[in-house]
């Protein structure tokens, strides 16, 4: 186990390496600085928090696959270049930072009111997640099922009548028409 | 038994039909030229996201206290039922389901939410004959059990086929749909339970103009990844709930033949009929028994005539 993480440190480092002398790049955050796991559990209720892997993910994606230009890797998508070819990159690395937990809230139905924004689509916090891990998941068969990443709470057995909670038959049949 | 002649079907059919038309003229002024609410609620579901979690059925199930499901909620098994060959419809005990479409053109599965769409120009609204629905400006289409008789002519009228009844509790008529959870969360300005759910955005909510915004924007911006049509922005005069998809919508359970405009337009015209046949067809009718019976009249007033002559005229010759 041990020399696993030795193997992918050293793995680590030199691809840290490589990106920091890669031309242009020289702001480039350092995938060493990442955390090795992230506890993603700000949203939980239904289910467990999230013991995130993030070395883990590291050999799977570029930092940029998920934190898009807030690392300091050039934007390279060509939509994203006609405004922020230049522009400082974003100074928070978080996810939260840009993506809001309360997604529908007053503040965004007072945004959209602003004629000149662009991101009127912006996912909240539960929606950047779960459309960035279950859609890179499907691409390259990782877990999709909800409780392969998270295990549901007592209050999500309440909600969705399962385990505890599960209907002890004889419930209203959906047979009607 | 009476004998049914052709004056009296003829009299009975128009009685029924003036009856028919008083009822329908009140709903028809208050929908008829409707501009639609510009600042009512709308959400778009994007097929291209479902993961077909059902996290919205559980959601739904508990915001609007329905009773406790067949099978738990995160059983997947219920994309294979299959109702006498139909997928899976909202019934007395669920405002929204989730179905599974496989189709040839892509090699994963698609998932498609139903629930009310909320139209602009509700159908069910323009049939109900004791006004029992509501369009809110919020956007939704709510539902009064205290007026409603359960004639069931809205199930008849929806499009999408989304109303149904409480067949349970057939004396205390009660029809059961979506309401945008509007009592709890949308008058408070605040999304839908299923909304609030969904872990993968595929439903967003917004002003309907701005969500529609959105859905042209994820259409024009990931070129290839969708069709080129959003449903719901015209189908019927436009919904507050629309649909994106990376399929031909008819593949995906979607009926595609259900008129450009409001429902209501297609009796609009029969509609317009009513005020002309309840002011001039009285006076009119009436007119034609005074005259057909004139002739008579003066008849009789002639013979009487006659008959009095007649009789002064013996009256003198007796005199004489």
């Amino acid at each position: 186990m041990l020399r696993r993480k030795t193997i992918m440190r050293t793995a680590l480092a030199l691809t840290t390496g490589a990106i920091l002398f890669a031309p242009g790049q020289l702001l480039s955050m350092e995938a060493e600085d990442a955390p090795e796991t992230v506890t993603i559990d700000s949203l939980a209720s239904l289910y467990e928090p999230v013991e995130f892997n993030h070395l883990m993910h590291v050999d799977y994606a570029s930092c940029a696959e998920c934190h898009h230009h807030t690392t300091g890797v050039k934007v390279a998508d060509p939509n994203c270049i006609r405004c922020h070819a230049n522009t400082p990159e974003g100074d928070d690395v978080t996810c939260v930072g840009c993506h809001e937990a309360d997604r529908f809230g007053k503040k965004y139905l007072a945004e959209l009111d602003n004629p000149v924004l662009y991101h009127i689509d912006k996912p909240g916090l539960k929606g950047a997640y779960h459309l960035n891990c279950i859609g890179c998941h499907q691409i390259i068969d990782g877990p999709t099922g909800c409780t392969d990443c998270h295990a549901m709470t007592e209050a999500g057995e309440k909600r969705f009548n399962t385990g505890e909670y599960a209907p002890k038959g004889g419930a209203v049949s959906e047979s009607h028409h | 038994m009476k004998k049914l002649n052709r004056r009296s079907f003829i009299k009975g059919g128009l009685a029924t039909t003036a009856a028919a038309m008083v009822v329908k003229e009140k709903t028809s002024a208050a929908s008829g030229d409707f501009d639609n609410y510009p600042e009512g609620m709308g959400v778009i579901v994007d097929l291209t996201r479902c993961v077909g979690c059902r996290s919205c059925e559980a959601a739904c199930n508990k915001e609007q206290d329905l009773p406790e499901p067949a099978v738990p909620f995160d059983d997947f098994s219920v994309f294979d039922h299959m109702h006498h060959g139909e997928k899976r419809r909202t019934d007395e005990t669920a405002y929204t389901v989730v179905n599974r479409y496989d189709t040839p053109e892509i090699d994963h599965p698609l998932f498609r939410k139903i629930q009310c769409n909320h139209c602009n120009e509700p159908a069910c609204l323009t049939s109900c004959f004791v006004n029992a629905y509501t369009k809110t400006p919020e956007g939704a289409v709510i539902y009064n059990a205290k007026v409603c008789v359960g004639c069931r002519t809205c199930m008849v009228a929806c499009p999408f086929y989304i109303p149904t009844f409480k067949y349970s509790s057939a004396f205390t008529p009660r029809i059961m749909k979506c309401i945008f959870c509007y009592d709890t969360r949308l008058k408070n300005g605040q999304p839908p339970a299923c909304v609030e759910a969904c872990p993968q955005e595929a439903l967003t909510f917004g002003r309907r103009k701005d969500v529609l915004k959105i859905g042209k924007q994820r259409i024009r911006e990931t070129p290839g990844k969708y069709v080129d049509h959003i449903y719901g922005e015209h189908e019927v005069g436009g919904t507050a709930w629309m649909y994106l998809s990376s399929v031909p919508f008819d593949k995906v359970g979607f009926d595609t033949h259900v008129p450009k405009e409001p429902i209501i337009n297609s009796v609009k015209e029969f509609l317009a009929m009513v005020p002309m046949v309840l002011t001039i067809w009285p006076g009119l009718f009436v007119g034609f028994h005074l005259l057909a019976t004139r002739k008579d009249k003066v008849k009789e007033m002639e013979k009487e005539a006659e008959l009095k002559k007649a009789k002064e005229n013996d009256e003198k010759e007796e005199q004489v």
